[in-house]
């Protein structure tokens, strides 16, 4: 995606090349071109690029990706910890 | 006006047992840009139930999704109407479905043709070949502009709250003119947080959005210091430095949720480093205030 770039080194996507069977769905799917297909092969190339969508391990029919999905949302992930803090108080008092 | 379109299957034109059968979700807005796509052309169209959400949420969410499509096509007896086994869908509902499932259990190959509904009409009549205009995303000045006043509603009862409050406060301690002055500033922060961030976005340096929030921020603290004809306490002033760029900075990570290129790891992360940042800065902020009552 020209012109925007978000944070390097943090996506949880990770690729087994000996899994895959070059099948092409995960770079029919990928909304930002992290995998190319070379000799029958998926190439992650630009790592950095994902937005862990999910589309590629969904889409992938021998699991040789897998990617922790979700939404990239500040106030659902605030809300997540809120959520997460609140039974920790109750269980301590 | 009602915003769901009933699920089922639709005809397009005239289409024949060789048309192509396209999928979207049921919100009203989705299907009309489809249609409005297809006129020229003559086609099935397969509406899901996706309880009026557009593609890309719902196939977050899962309800445009493998089972539903399956559900689908059974129920409307697809195979009895189209001599072909493929499905045309967008690519942005790919996070819910599993191609390789959806031919398992029914017996249809999944296409994921292109981002836009726009681009359907090219795509059917090149022999279905994605081009790579088609899969390019873009998140233009228009798209990043339409994003910002459901953004606005989401936060205007805390912001509303806040503000009066900073108007009562400052109003007390000082005159009403003192007041005004700082709800304007607030508010403009809040402003620059929420609409000018996103509409600046790629003009920002830097790839964290706090801190494209915060320079922007930070401007418009320098704005109001000039404009009110400067000469504010010094603790006011070093109040204003820490608070402005931090109320700024907040409201623009949350514009994350709205992008279509931050990945939830990479919010986790500019979350942790940066919302404790902006709480020292509010927290040291609201005690100089304090304490600038007493000196
Ligand atoms: S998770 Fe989404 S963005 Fe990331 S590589 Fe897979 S398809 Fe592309
Ligand atoms: S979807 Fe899976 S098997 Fe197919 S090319 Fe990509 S990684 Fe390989």
């Amino acid at each position: 995606m020209r012109g925007y770039r978000y944070l390097p080194d943090v996506v949880t996507l990770e690729f087994d090349p000996d899994l895959c069977v070059g099948c092409g769905r995960c770079f029919d799917v990928c909304p930002h071109q992290v995998f190319v297909i070379k000799e029958n092969k998926a190439w992650m190339v630009d790592r950095d690029a994902c937005m862990e969508c999910g589309a590629c391990a969904r889409n992938c029919p021998v699991k040789a990706i897998t990617v922790d999905a979700g939404v990239g949302c500040a106030t659902g992930l605030i809300g997540e910890w809120l959520n997460e803090i609140k039974p920790r108080r109750k269980g301590c008092s | 006006m009602s915003y769901i379109v009933p699920p089922g299957l639709y005809a397009v034109g005239q289409p024949t047992p060789d048309s192509p059968v396209i999928v979207t979700a049921n919100y009203k807005m989705t299907y009309d840009l489809v249609r409005q796509a297809l006129v020229r052309c003559d086609a099935w169209l397969l509406v899901l139930e996706t309880y009026g959400i557009n593609v890309w949420c719902a196939a977050g969410k899962g309800t445009f999704g493998t089972q539903e499509i399956v559900r689908r096509v059974v129920s409307s007896r697809l195979v009895e109407l189209v001599n072909h086994r493929s499905l045309v869908l967008p690519i942005l509902g790919a996070p819910g479905v599993a191609a390789h499932q959806v031919k398992s259990q029914c017996g249809f190959l999944i296409r994921y043709a292109a981002n836009r509904a726009a681009d359907l009409p090219e795509y059917l009549g090149n022999g279905m070949q994605t081009t790579p205009v088609m899969r390019a995303l873009s998140f233009s000045l228009a798209e990043r502009l339409v994003l910002i006043p459901v953004e606005l509603v989401l936060e205007l009862k805390a912001v509303t709250l806040i503000a009066l409050a900073v108007l009562l406060g400052f109003s007390l301690a000082g005159s009403f003119a003192d007041g005004l002055q700082a709800f304007s500033a607030y508010a403009g922060a809040f402003g620059c947080g929420i609409a000018l961030t996103p509409v600046l976005l790629p003009w920002l340096s830097g790839r964290r959005f706090a801190l494209k929030g915060a320079l922007l921020g930070l401007l418009w603290t320098c704005c109001c210091y000039f404009l009110s004809g400067g000469g504010w306490p010094l603790l006011v002033t070093l109040a204003a430095v820490l608070v402005l760029p931090a109320v700024s900075a907040y409201h623009a990570l949350n514009f994350t949720g709205c992008t279509p290129y931050t990945s939830r790891s990479g919010v986790r992360k500019e979350l942790r480093n940066s919302l404790p940042v902006m709480a020292g800065a509010v927290g040291t902020g609201l005690l100089l205030l304090l304490i600038s009552l007493f000196v």
